[in-house]
């Protein structure tokens, strides 16, 4: 049974002038961070139990959840240069080359590979996967004809945008938001740079910056994410792509929302962007990330680094809307392997707020964090996850308290159907220095079906006596009931499911950008397509 | 109206209703009384469709169509209401937006456009009047946190708003203080007419004083025991069901 077929405007809203693609991006801050649970030994902090949930009943009509179609699984034809599967320092040598790097760039990446050799891939997830050869894997991949304008780009590439509803031409560009578009391990173009540029806002691709800005980058690249940082935030430090960057000057109010969408398109090759932002004393900014993916039979890896640095009274909204293809919701073949490093660091009196509505992937790892350095800073994480079909995802938060003062809000809504499998893992940390620090968590999970489950690993650990800390987690099952009420009102069974899990995220889905809460909603209803029998 | 001739239903291979006949015609009210567990919410239930009560025999027309065919949207489509006795919460959703929603379902389904925003909220304020219903409650979400009588009174409002042709009240007598039993059965008689039916299942004839029933009946172990008119409410006050076994003995005898 579909609940709301794509296109058809799904219950709460009216509809939106934004394209449902630019929501699926994926704005992950992945904090692939130390194994929480070995830090957590280390420091001999004391562990919340871990709740774990697993649906055994299965009265119920919402058993079969299965057939949600992903809408965005086409390939593109077009001319690729590509670098032959392997990995050692003459490919990241070349990378670094393509690009046009400078030699302490290219060292740092060196640096960042070596010690990626030492490494090994985390094992402490709640997520299963055959190994990942790395050597199997491509790690560039550009469209052959390189761009200085809009003109130049791939016309192929062009109408690949379009069909996911970004019209990357200024005068049919979305209203009031500025895209940086990369497809595959390229940026291929970005809106309305000229118009940010007024107020002296750099909005553009990495690789760009590179060229540009380089005092920038050099000062600020690896200063959240060390290259160090863990197995997947190295490997991306070796061999990262291209990706945004972003700078507001002191002062300076990003007059339009600023979104990068990231589509992978090339088969075998690994996407590894790089985003940084940086927002000087007083500034502000918000910025959304989406992305897309073919269909196909193979996992691709997806390891992104997103920084964000957020000096005095700086303010740094970062919304993802993720839905990279999830995998063949039968045999649990192909899909995204996505594995983000996202953390951000506060300045006095600052704020930082993630907001993640994760649909996609086959396996998502990713703990957007926050590091409150700065006396009186901020720090906010709300997030969706939706498991469905045979996807995994284990995914959080980090909210290191260092600063007086300091207070943060985590807002986690988990949702599972058909098979999947949705862990919560947050850490709360509450240093020595961080006196009349403050959190709150909030944990709530939600069952769809019989054979998904959920669980909960909240660890906190506080070495001051004057910090408030404070937990709640839920655990529900959409209940026949409640179905059956919907019914007898005369909704069908598919608007209802829509509607109760929409009414269930509605605390995260407020402090999406407006029109992305609406996309954001129709996602969740497509992605729910086929969850009920 | 409704017309249900010997039903049997069962759950879990148990069966609770045992062969009940009734005939409903538009406009009348009907009490249905009965002790704890006869199988009043079982029947209630399996009218407006609820799927795991499995229907063993029997039949049921509902404006001559055979209701047993329509699953529980489409029956609520036509105009079949149920007022649950333990209605539901739905956190995050508001009780406006949901009855929107449900309003240009039942509209749609009728052939007619959906309600604007501002129409909407008109009849909504209209309707809750008719109830008293606590205007904060409009925003707030569905019977989320509600208390027993906000919820009864909450189940008629939403009535009051979809206008259906045959309303099924399962208890909402039950948890409403004095003034609020009279406020609701108001409500109930503002929208009795010619051409709509209720059904009251209740366990007080005190409702019935406000409510008054064209018929009563007893429904006791799975049957209907006897039928009548509204004195029927007044003597089983007087009398409780006890009665009746005895005489349904003699009958069966007979
Ligand atoms: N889902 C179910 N599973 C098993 N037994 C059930 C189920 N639903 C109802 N029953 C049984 O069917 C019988 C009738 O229940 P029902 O709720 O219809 O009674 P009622 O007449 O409405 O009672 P009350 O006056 O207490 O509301 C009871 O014995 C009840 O336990
Ligand atoms: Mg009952």
């Amino acid at each position: 049974m579909q609940i709301g077929p794509p296109g058809r405007q799904v219950a709460l809203s009216p509809s939106p002038q934004l394209p449902l693609s630019l929501l699926n991006a994926e704005i992950s801050i992945q904090e692939p961070g130390n194994d929480p649970t070995s830090s957590l030994v280390l420091l001999g902090a004391r562990p919340l139990s871990g709740n774990e949930v697993h649906m055994t009943d299965s009265t119920t009509t919402l058993e079969e959840f299965a057939n949600r179609e992903y809408e965005h699984g086409f390939v593109t034809d077009v001319e690729q240069e590509t670098f032959p599967p392997g990995l050692n320092e003459d490919v990241v040598r070349a990378i670094s080359a393509k690009k046009n790097e400078p030699d302490w760039l290219t060292q740092w990446r060196l640096k960042a590979f070596r010690h990626w050799q030492t490494m090994e891939e985390p094992s402490w997830p709640k997520v299963h996967y055959e190994p990942i050869d790395y050597q199997a894997i491509s790690y560039f991949a550009a469209p052959k004809k390189l761009l200085d304008s809009l003109d130049e780009v791939d016309p192929e590439i062009l109408t690949t945008y379009k069909k996911l509803g970004i019209p990357l031409d200024e005068q049919k560009a979305l209203a009031g938001v500025a895209v940086d578009a990369v497809f595959d391990s390229v940026s291929v173009a970005t809106t309305y740079k000229d118009k940010l540029a007024e107020k002296g806002i750099i909005f553009c691709s990495f690789s760009e910056a590179v060229q540009d800005h380089p005092e920038l980058i050099k000062k600020h690249l690896g200063s959240v994410v060390p290259h160090t940082d863990n197995f997947f935030a190295a490997l991306n430090s070796a061999v990262f792509s291209d990706g945004s960057f972003v700078y507001i000057p002191k002062g300076v109010r990003c007059p339009m929302e600023l979104s990068t969408y990231f589509r992978i398109n090339a088969s075998n090759t690994g996407q590894f962007e790089r985003t940084l932002i940086v927002a000087d004393e007083d500034a502000q900014v918000s910025y959304l990330e989406g992305c897309t993916a073919p269909q196909r039979d193979e996992n691709q890896l997806h390891a992104a680094v997103v920084e964000l640095v957020a000096l005095d009274r700086a303010n740094i909204k970062y919304s993802t809307v993720q839905n990279w293809y999830p995998g063949d919701k039968e045999t649990g073949k192909g899909g995204i392997f996505n594995f983000v490093t996202k953390r951000g660091v506060c300045g006095e009196k600052s704020k930082i707020s993630w907001t993640q509505v994760e649909t996609g992937s086959a396996i998502t790892w990713k703990y957007p964090s926050v590091i409150l350095k700065g006396d009186k800073s901020i720090g906010e994480f709300y997030s969706v996850a939706l498991t469905a079909g045979r996807q995994q995802a284990d995914t959080g938060t980090k909210m290191v308290h260092l600063g007086k003062d300091t207070s943060s809000t985590i807002i986690s809504k988990g949702i599972s159907a058909g098979k999947g499998q949705n862990s919560y893992r947050g850490l709360v940390k509450v240093t020595k220095s961080a006196d009349n620090a403050r959190n709150f968590s909030q944990c709530d999970s939600m069952l769809i079906g019989s054979q998904c489950g959920a669980h909960t690993f909240p660890y906190i650990e506080v070495r001051n006596p004057t910090a408030q800390v404070e937990h709640e987690a839920t655990t529900s099952k959409i209940g026949e009931d409640q179905i059956f009420y919907c019914n007898q009102r005369g909704l069908s069974t598919e608007d209802a499911v829509t509607m109760i899990v929409n009414g269930f995220c509605k605390e995260v889905f407020k402090e999406l950008p407006m029109e992305f809460a609406v996309e954001a909603q129709k996602l969740l209803g497509v992605s729910l397509e086929g969850s009920v029998g | 109206m409704l017309e249900l001739n010997n039903l049997h239903v069962a759950i879990g291979g148990n069966e609770i209703l045992k062969g009940i006949d009734l005939k409903i015609n538009a406009g009348e009210v009907h009490a249905i009384m009965g002790p704890n567990g006869s199988g009043k919410s079982t029947l209630a239930s399996v009218l407006a469709g609820r799927e795991e009560y499995e229907v063993t025999s029997g039949e049921v027309l509902f404006q001559g169509e055979n209701l047993l065919e329509l699953d529980a949207e489409t029956r609520a489509r036509e105009g079949l209401f149920l007022a649950f006795q333990y209605p539901v919460e739905i956190p995050g959703v508001g009780n406006t937006y949901f009855l929107r929603t449900a309003l240009n379902a039942v509209r749609e389904h009728r052939g007619q456009a959906p309600l604007d925003a501002m129409d909407f909220l008109q009849l909504v304020k209209e309707k809750a009047d008719v109830v008293k219903l606590d205007p904060s409650l409009l925003k707030r979400a569905v019977n989320e946190g509600f208390s027993g009588g906000e919820k009864k009174r909450n189940e008629i409002f939403h009535m009051a708003v979809l206008e259906p042709k045959l309303a099924i009240l399962d208890e909402t007598d039950s948890g409403l203080d004095i003034d609020a039993l009279r406020i609701v059965s108001e409500g109930v008689n503002s929208l009795r007419d010619s051409e709509r039916s209720f059904i009251v299942i209740t366990h007080y004839q005190r409702l019935l004083d406000h409510i008054i029933p064209d018929f009563v009946h007893v429904l006791k172990d799975g049957r209907i025991v006897e039928s009548g008119g509204r004195e029927l409410a007044l003597e089983l006050e007087a009398r409780g069901y006890d009665w009746l076994d005895s005489k349904a003995a003699v009958e069966t005898a007979r």
